[in-house]
């Protein structure tokens, strides 16, 4: 990485010495955050992967409005129905005018393989708008309403962007509402993650001897058991019988007790360096209780690295949950996640004839790949004074 | 370096009894036990299973006992006599129903890692060479997509490329004609045929890993004055880098090795269960879910074992190619 002291070098060369004193003065009067943030907006593909990571998470949030339909609105008449071209502009007999619009399909019968197949019919033209009404939904328990961001500007016109699973329900729809476990469950299993780590990392190094003997063995010891099929057994563990809400609690806090060890070997090894430099000892001989030296003295100069941590913890879980959904152990239908959703095209003759089953499977790496280099991007700023 | 590799072995066995707690107390969690789901199953089928039957079997199974005499129990067992229990479901020795798949999963496994260690090494000695060439960059978009593609997502990708593309089904170990054949050429060409998926697929993470830390402990070696005064000597280009940064800079993947092995034997399992293939992994989620609680345990051990023996072979790997490891350890 470059040097850290050049973060204004996009700024014009200074002409005269004055300006780079104001330079000088603005980096050493700058606080450890604005540091940190200069340096992470310098970092171009991070910070674009923040911007995607933001838009999943609003996404996530807004699904009900934003996805076109219900995830079980199901139209049974267009089973497994291919993508639709969203059409910008029309053509009629006086020219073309803009006019957003799907085609809708016709069944096609193959009489010698006897398979039904849908061809765009290009006579029926779905007009497609914005803030149009749908499928009625309560948004997360607030209030009821039944506008969507965009979709068919007559309810009920068949509007697959993604084509249709095997029930005919939207893949766009179900892959929008599924951003909202697989991302909430990587986020919250990786706060719990951390209030484990943090808590049992700080005390393994601040305490040392014995107590830090203990703590590096059994994380050694959790680490040497496969994960996955450790999780299996957690997992199954989990009745069938409990309410979806329980389910999901209980794969979040299986996938953190594992997730734990990383952030408290970080924690731990910050604190091993951090409690014999002057500025610790000056506080201890101060007479500073220890809470107050771990808190004010200590917590303040690493957890820059603790959420760089913590960032590229969240993809690990999202890809742990999907493979647990995905055979059938984690999340259970009517439960819609990414892993759920990859579980509909687990048979290799469907996914052959609707390879839009994939699409769950995309937006797990979009998700995935934009954390992953956030995360990096955040380890690099998170040390400033670095060189 | 004698001592140095008792001690470590020694080390081995306190792990793997906490483990084979842990492992126990994981597969007691689920409410009810196997005789419950029996007697579930029966009832379905409409022949009941009277209480004081399923008593009598809880007796002999030795279910009707607290936990921490089970467990005992089956720890003697498996320490004195490599046994692991009964299974319930296969009303055959735990062992033998996991034998057989117990060297598919290692096969993949050490195919897998096979196929890392030659595509990744090499890959990571050009990309230092050449940094910011179009290899190179090519090198580190795949390698984010490799570490950002779920396993469940690539299998079935390839699935699909080898069912569209060949018009094969590459599920399971062999094909129909080759099921219950002999051994022979074509039957083992079959079964590469079948093992390339997740092989591939297990190999794909681990390569992406591997090639980054290659590339920078090479970039950080080939800066040093050794290589310099070696370059003045007038050690050709090929020679040099083989001989001196290379060597230095496959330590570090040796000690990756003690820290892949876990993550490539639990990837497995869902890879196999995804392309069925009759590994552990399958086998571990049908026992899960029929609650054949001696089965799952023993695959959950033996899965835990490969993992610590990997990461002691990796010990033992580097103490011998790293003399300053091996004299701090001695």
């Amino acid at each position: 990485m470059s040097s850290a002291t050049d973060t204004t070098a996009a700024a014009p060369a200074p002409a005269v010495p004055a300006a780079i004193a104001a330079q000088e003065s603005r980096l050493a009067g700058a606080s450890e955050w604005r540091l940190i943030w200069w340096r992470f907006r310098r970092h171009r593909l991070a910070f674009a992967s923040g911007i995607v990571v933001l838009a999943i998470y609003v996404i996530a949030l807004l699904a009900d409005p934003i996805a076109p339909a219900s995830t079980e609105a199901s139209k049974p008449q267009y089973t497994y129905a291919p993508p639709q071209m969203l059409h910008l502009f029309r053509t009629t007999d006086d020219g073309w005018r803009f006019e957003p619009h799907v085609l809708g399909y016709r069944v096609q019968i193959d009489p010698r393989a006897m398979r039904r197949s849908f061809v765009t019919d290009p006579d029926t033209v779905i007009p497609v708008g914005l803030f149009v009404r749908g499928d009625r939904y309560s948004f997360l328990g607030l209030f009821e309403s039944d506008l969507h961001l965009f979709g068919p500007i007559e309810a009920g016109q068949p509007f697959f962007l993604l084509g249709a699973d095997r029930l005919g329900r939207d893949v766009l729809s179900r892959t929008i509402h599924g951003a909202r476990v697989s991302m909430s469950i990587g986020l919250v299993g990786v706060l719990m993650s951390l209030a484990i780590g943090v808590v049992l990392g700080g005390l393994s190094g601040y305490l040392g001897g014995l107590v830090d003997s203990a703590i590096q063995r059994t994380i050694e010891i959790i680490r040497s058991i496969p994960t996955i099929p450790l999780w299996m057994g957690l997992a199954a563990a989990v009745p069938l019988t409990w309410h979806p809400l329980a389910v999901y609690f209980a794969v979040t806090v299986i996938l953190s007790l594992i997730g734990w060890t990383t952030i408290a070997r970080i924690v731990r090894g910050k604190f091993l360096s951090l409690r014999n430099e002057d500025f610790v000892v000056s506080a201890r001989l101060d007479g500073a209780s220890q809470t107050r030296i771990i808190l004010v003295h200590m917590l303040p100069s690493f957890y820059s690295y603790i959420i760089a941590a913590t960032t590229l913890a969240v993809p690990t879980m999202i890809l742990s949950e999907t493979a647990l959904s995905f055979i059938g152990l984690g999340l259970q239908p009517p439960m819609v996640s990414w892993g759920v959703l990859l579980k509909e095209a687990q048979n290799i003759r469907s996914l052959a004839s609707a390879p839009w089953l994939f699409a769950p499977g995309v937006a797990v790496m979009i998700a995935v790949l934009s954390l992953s280099f956030l995360g990096d991007g955040l380890r690099d700023a998170a040390d400033p004074y670095q060189k | 370096m004698f001592a140095f590799i008792i001690r470590r072995t020694a080390l081995m066995v306190p792990t793997m009894l906490i483990i084979s707690a842990i492992v126990f107390v994981v597969i007691q969690l689920p409410p009810g036990d196997f005789l419950d789901t029996l007697a579930s199953q029966l009832a379905s089928q409409g022949e009941g299973l009277a209480d004081s039957q399923i008593a009598l079997l809880r007796e002999r199974y030795g279910l009707d006992q607290s936990i921490l005499v089970q467990y005992l129990k089956w720890i003697t067992n498996i320490v004195t006599a490599l046994d692991f229990g009964q299974s319930f479901e296969w009303n055959k020795a735990v062992l033998d129903v996991i034998a057989p798949r117990f060297w598919v999963t290692l096969g993949i496994a050490l195919l897998s890692l096979a196929l890392t260690a030659v595509v990744a090494i090499p890959c990571g000695i050009y990309v230092s060479l050449r940094q910011y060439s179009l290899g190179d960059n090519l090198a580190t978009f795949f390698s984010f997509l490799g570490l950002a593609v779920p396993n469940v997502l690539m299998t079935l990708v390839l699935m699909y490329a080898s069912f569209t593309l060949f018009d094969s089904n590459p599920g399971g170990l062999f094909s129909a004609q080759y099921q219950d054949a002999p051994w022979s050429v074509g039957r083992v060409l079959d079964l590469l045929a079948h093992l390339w998926i997740p092989a591939v697929v297990l190999a794909t993470a681990g390569t992406a890993e591997v090639v980054r830390v290659m590339r920078a402990t090479m970039l950080d070696e080939l800066s040093k004055p050794y290589v310099d005064t070696a370059r003045a000597k007038g050690l050709t280009e090929a020679r040099l880098t083989m001989k001196y940064p290379a060597r230095i800079a496959i330590n570090p993947i040796v000690s990756k090795l003690g820290w892949m092995i876990p993550i490539i034997v639990s990837s497995e399992a869902v890879v196999s269960i995804v392309a069925d293939i009759p590994t552990m992994g399958p086998l571990l989620l049908r026992s899960l879910l029929a609650q054949d609680m001696y089965l799952a345990g023993a695959i959950i051990l033996l899965l835990a074992f490969l993992t610590v023996i990997g990461t002691l072979i990796s010990d033992i790997l580097l103490a011998l190619l790293d003399p300053r490891i091996r004299h701090a350890m001695e």
